[in-house]
């Protein structure tokens, strides 16, 4: 009898120090972030991973629905006032209390002429602290997305920004670093224990997280391992427990292995081709692109099945529309993907007198096997009689040459990130290129009614009638071949089998604080 | 002396501020920094804003001189990639490729040095032969080659040795070491290894060369004529008359050593200078590519005029080249 | 100063029958007693020769888009299950056959190599003729800027060039730049090698009487220079040649392996052996072993030969 207590306590003890347990989960991801502060570059991957430790007003759930994170509740009070109750009791990991101020100081800093986080709050206009937990923001007219808009802006502490002299962004031009690049102080589920660019990240738990946490973890190591080879050897040995780019190419022997588990999805990330609509190519010769049948003719001339098959290995979904079925404002009319017709397509470049038609090809190095891509489509239109000349580089390279129109044909993948909602691609990549609209309209091209519906959806708060308008638009941009969608990439990340429940999201960010190990 | 001294000096500082010349045409006229650093959707103002502030407006000559003037301070500004400042990063990999680059020397020779006394004493037999000639395969086979084909052999197929990164690093104040932990050590040994195999071959050549031409001359046939022992004869006095030359080449690799390294460290993901020059290059992130050319140069004009100047003290005959 | 006076012989003249008078020669029969040597040499024979009549070996131009089929990609070697004789050592994950890719890619390989060594010569030559027998600022400035070259590991300079020189060129230029690139990149720091070599010979004939009496019969410097300077200094270039011909094959596959050198859609040794190198374990292993083996096999073959030219022209091993 008292043995059998005793073990009974034994029992009762161990299990009490069990959870006491440290959990690391090591991430091996396929590239570093390049700073620790959110706000200096726009990119979603780095964001995505400061996401554990900054948070925003609203963030994702697991179904990538809004829900409330430092806010609590909001309403519009005006058609330009959204007002913010903020939460209360929410510590930054230094321990200073989260207030209004933070949030005021966090938007005047995004906001600045010289964040490249800017084009994340397109319509935001100021802000005025109403009390110490509640906040009113400005926008510049009816504005649906600002939530969507505000995931991204991640609170920093008003006071630690002001005592460590970093309230503006970092400013390369200066010269000086920036205090945020190289330390942290959020109000995220972890905090960040050490750095070592390139080499090693260390985030721990931070105890004092408002929210509940569902996870178990306790620290995690992220390495950044570029080379897909080696990652996977990392992750088949034991020394890395999820990585966030398992190469397509390797999922069957990732499969086969008992220690890993691959989780696998469509990303939201659509990928296409886009044409210059410019009078000359960039070698001054006419652009035969101009007319729609060499566009239709070079369409029909990609055969989307044996990409799908070869080069992503069965793992993409072919697409017919320029967005994913998950974002807003997608129309299942529209996503019917073409099929290949290379007859067709030569009868069409006769027609249109565009045999031998030479241009170039602009080509990154971003998209989930992107070189092979951009390789299958050049040959594939080469044997239709097109003469492209691929130009294959960097993102860094790339990204001059395209913003400023240095390119007859180019690659894009668009996720609608981090708005996810089409308008994002609507107003940034098909709407004529002025102001803040058409950044990413490379090919120069316009359509005046293209444009009408695009704005109107735009201040149109009434939600069934915004979709319409924007699925009314991406037809437009159908009819027109503006772009030729390919595919939506496969999403597939993969995880060492001990790990109990790892949520898999199509916008590839990974949220460790829903995993349980 | 002192006239040769400050010659071979100021030899190398006009070398040095040539480099740095070039560093700044690269600096100043390749890439646009501009382009990489605002946001995606940036306006042009925006852009026009942001090349003010970095002073990509000023005159040439403006810039040269402010390049110059913050080179010599080691301040090369800040990465266009991670705005951090160039100087701190390249600090902060320098223990990483010092590591690569020591131990990869040190295999070197104790690799090298037996080798190449073997392969000169028994010149002629087919097992000194074969020996030479396959030392002719380490200088051909691409490092990258080798390299892949470590870590498909090692890392993946026996999984004993890891094929990326560190490992576990200890800090000893701004230094950081991998020599500390055994994952440390572990992580060393296939990049050192393939990193090493060029020099290996190198140093046993040399000192195949040196001893074949040693063991000819005369102070040597006099010696054996005396009857001094073979083993004595070629450890004593053959191995000591060519170490000069070897510790020479040795000191005069360094540099090399450093700029072999960036491919051994893309292929193994070390995060050493090499890696974050080649990452630079990707990025076109020109200050860190600017940076690493003046440095790497640094150490290796450094080097050679310090082998230089000890010959000089050695022999004085050469102070009059 | 011995060396150089030992190893300047007079030159062989080329005359209709130079092979009788090649067969005299020691070099002739050195080779013929060195079988590392006579391997070699037929090694590299067959590679250059294939690698040059490619087209009319192998099944499709690698080059032409046109021709590649992406339904045959990733194809086995012959050997294995699913290979096809079309394919003997299999294709790659654009349906390029590799025997062709990997003698295509030998070709440029060769080609490249061959030019960086024809262009720094050329041009180590004349401006170590010119600093050598001229002297004075022009000699101070060409070894100034080689000691400034040489201050920079040649393959950091040949990244740097390649990689900014690829920024800077029209991407309509590229096809046809890429190659062009990397023998600059290459050379830029390998002629000083050949001048500083062409220089210290220079200045020893110079003030050799046969020269100062062909000076006082007011033969033409460029005809001093080119007949009587010049053919001394060719045994040691040789050797130079030959060896540095190696090398900027390496350091060309090197540059493409590293994503700097030629362009995926004309793919050399290097770009195969990058791409394959992310396919590797998903059991695409040959995508980048015999790219691999073929350029280790020609740069074995180069070196072993310019191993034995280095003994058996010099002196003092003889």
């Amino acid at each position: 009898m008292r043995f059998t207590r005793m073990t009974a306590t034994g029992i009762a003890l161990l299990a009490l120090a069990m959870p006491a347990m440290a959990e690391t989960l090591k991430w091996g991801a396929s590239r570093d972030i390049s700073s620790l502060d959110p706000y200096s570059y726009g990119d979603s991957f780095a964001l995505g991973v400061l996401n554990h430790v900054y948070e925003g007003l609203v963030r994702y759930d697991r179904n990538l629905k809004l829900e409330p994170a430092l806010a609590t509740s909001w309403e519009i009070i005006s058609p330009t006032t959204w007002r913010f109750h903020l939460r209360d009791g929410v510590k930054f990991h230094n321990g200073a209390e989260f207030t209004a101020e933070d949030v005021q100081a966090s938007l005047k800093r995004a906001s600045d002429p010289k964040s490249p986080l800017r084009g994340n709050i397109p319509a935001y206009k100021g802000s005025h602290v109403v009390d110490a937990h509640t906040i009113d923001i400005d926008v510049s007219a009816n504005y649906p997305l600002l939530l969507n808009d505000l995931t991204t802006i991640y609170i920093f502490d008003a006071g630690w920004l002001k005592d460590n002299g970093a309230e503006a962004p970092t400013d390369v031009g200066a010269g000086t670093e920036g205090y945020a690049t190289y330390h942290e102080n959020g109000t995220g589920p972890f905090k960040v224990e050490s750095r070592q660019p390139d080499a090693k990240t260390v985030f721990t738990r931070f105890d004092g997280w408002w929210d509940k946490p569902q996870h178990n973890i306790d620290r995690i190591e992220f390495t950044p391992i570029a080379s897909n080879a080696t990652r996977v050897a990392a992750l088949l040995a034991g020394d890395i427990d999820f990585t966030d780019q398992a190469p397509v190419q390797d999922i069957p022997r990732l499969q086969g292995s008992s220690q890993v588990k691959v989780l696998e999805g469509t990303d939201l990330r659509t990928v296409m081709i886009g044409f210059s609509q410019r009078d000359q190519l960039i070698d001054g010769k006419p652009n035969l692109m101009k007319d729609i049948r060499v566009r239709q003719a070079m369409q029909i001339a990609i055969d989307l099945d044996l990409i799908n098959k070869k080069v992503m290995r069965g793992k993409s979904r072919n697409a017919g529309a320029l967005v994913a079925p998950q974002i807003p404002g997608y129309d299942a009319a529209l996503d019917t993907p073409m099929k290949a017709d290379p007859e067709k397509a030569k009868e069409l470049l006769k027609a249109a007198n565009a045999d031998g038609f030479t241009f170039n090809f602009n080509c990154a190095d971003t998209l989930v096997n992107e070189e092979q891509v951009c390789q299958a489509v050049a040959s594939m239109w080469s044997r239709v009689g097109l003469k492209p000349q691929l130009d294959q580089g960097t993102r860094a390279v790339q990204t001059p040459k395209r913003s400023s129109g240095k390119v007859d044909v180019y690659t894009l993948g668009w996720a609608t990130l981090p708005m996810l909602d089409t308008y994002s691609l609507t107003s940034q990549v098909l709407h004529t290129k002025e102001g803040s609209f058409g950044i990413f309209n490379w090919g120069g091209w316009s359509d005046k009614e293209f444009d009408k519906v695009t704005e109107a959806s735009a201040v149109e708060l009434d939600q069934a009638k915004r979709l319409a308008m924007e699925a009314q638009s991406l037809k437009i941009a159908k009819e027109h071949v503006l772009m030729i969608p390919l595919h939506q990439q496969p999403l597939a990340w993969a995880t060492n089998s001990k790990i109990k429940d790892f949520p898999l999201f199509s916008d590839n960010l990974p949220r460790l604080w829903l995993v349980k190990m | 002396m002192l006239a040769f001294l400050v010659k071979r000096v100021g030899n190398a500082i006009l070398v040095m501020l040539t480099v740095a010349f070039f560093a700044f045409l690269i600096f100043r006229f390749l890439g646009d920094p501009v382009e990489l650093m605002v946001n995606e959707s940036a306006t042009q103002v925006e852009r026009d804003e942001l090349r003010a502030r970095l002073g990509l407006n000023d005159s040439f000559l403006a810039q040269y001189v402010r390049f110059v003037g913050h080179a010599a301070q080691g301040e090369f500004g800040l990465s266009w990639r991670n705005q951090q400042s160039v100087a701190t990063l390249i600090a902060e990999r320098f223990p990483a490729t010092f590591e690569l680059v020591i131990i990869a020397t040190l295999l070197s020779l104790l690799i090298g040095i037996p080798l190449g006394v073997f392969t000169a004493i028994g010149r002629g037999r087919w097992w000194a032969e074969s020996l030479q000639l396959s030392s002719i395969v380490g200088v051909s086979l691409p490092s990258f080659f080798v390299g892949i084909i470590l870590i498909l052999v090692f890392s993946v197929s026996l999984g004993w040795l890891p094929g990326y990164g560190r490992g576990e690093v200890v800090k000893l104040g701004w230094w950081s070491t991998g020599l500390l932990t055994a994952s440390g050590r572990a992580a060393l040994v296939l990049p050192a290894l393939s990193l090493s195999l060029f020099q290996i071959t190198l140093v046993m050549r040399l000192v195949r060369a040196e001893m074949l031409e040693t063991l000819r001359a005369d102070f040597i046939k006099f010696a054996r004529a005396r009857g001094v022992k073979h083993r004595a004869l070629w450890f004593r006095h053959a191995l000591k008359n060519c170490l000069m030359p070897v510790i020479t080449l040795t000191a005069m690799q360094v540099g090399n050593l450093i700029a072999f390294a960036l491919v051994t460290e893309t292929v193994f993901q070390w995060p050493g200078m090499g890696m974050l020059f080649m990452q630079a290059v990707t990025f076109v992130d020109i200050p860190v590519m600017a940076a690493y050319l003046c440095i790497v140069s640094f150490i290796f004009v450094t080097l050679n005029t310090l082998v230089d100047i000890a010959y000089a003290v050695i022999d004085p005959r050469l102070r009059a080249a | 100063m011995t060396i150089v006076e030992q190893t300047a012989k007079k030159p062989a003249r080329i005359t209709p029958s130079w092979i009788s008078r090649l067969r005299e020669t020691d070099l002739w029969w050195s080779f013929w007693h060195h079988p590392s040597a006579v391997i070699a040499a037929a090694l590299l024979l067959l590679l250059v020769a294939s690698a040059f009549f490619a087209p009319w070996i192998v099944v499709q131009n690698p080059y032409d888009l046109a021709s590649l089929d992406l339904l045959n990609a990733e194809i086995p070697p012959i050997w294995m299950d699913g290979g096809q004789w079309r394919f003997l050592i299999g294709t790659d994950t654009q349906g390029r056959d590799l025997l062709s890719a990997v003698l295509y890619g030998s070709r440029a390989s060769i080609i490249i190599g061959a030019a960086s060594v024809a262009v720094s010569l050329v041009v180590g030559s004349v401006l170590g003729l010119i600093a050598g027998y001229y002297g004075k600022w022009a000699d101070s400035l060409l070894m100034r800027a080689g000691d400034v070259l040489l201050s920079m590991p040649t393959m950091l300079i040949a990244i740097l060039v390649s990689a900014l020189a690829r920024q800077a060129l029209p991407a309509s230029l590229r096809e046809i730049g890429a190659s062009a690139v990397i023998v600059f990149a290459i050379s830029l720091s390998a002629w000083v090698q050949y001048a500083r070599t062409v220089r210290a010979l220079t200045l020893v004939e110079r003030n050799k009487e046969y020269v100062q009496a062909a000076r006082l019969i007011r033969v033409p410097t460029w005809r001093i220079l080119v007949k009587h300077i010049l053919p001394n200094t060719t045994t040691p270039l040789l050797v130079t040649a030959t060896l540095n011909f190696g090398l900027g094959i390496l350091i060309e596959a090197t540059l493409s392996f590293l994503g700097v050198g030629m362009p995926p859609e004309q793919p050399s040794l290097g770009t195969l052996i990058r791409i394959g190198n992310q396919y590797l374990f998903s059991g695409q292993w040959w995508i980048v072993l015999f790219p691999g083996l073929q350029l280790c096999l020609l740069v074995v073959s180069i070196n072993v030969l310019g191993d034995w030219l280095r003994d058996a022209l010099n002196p003092k091993l003889r």
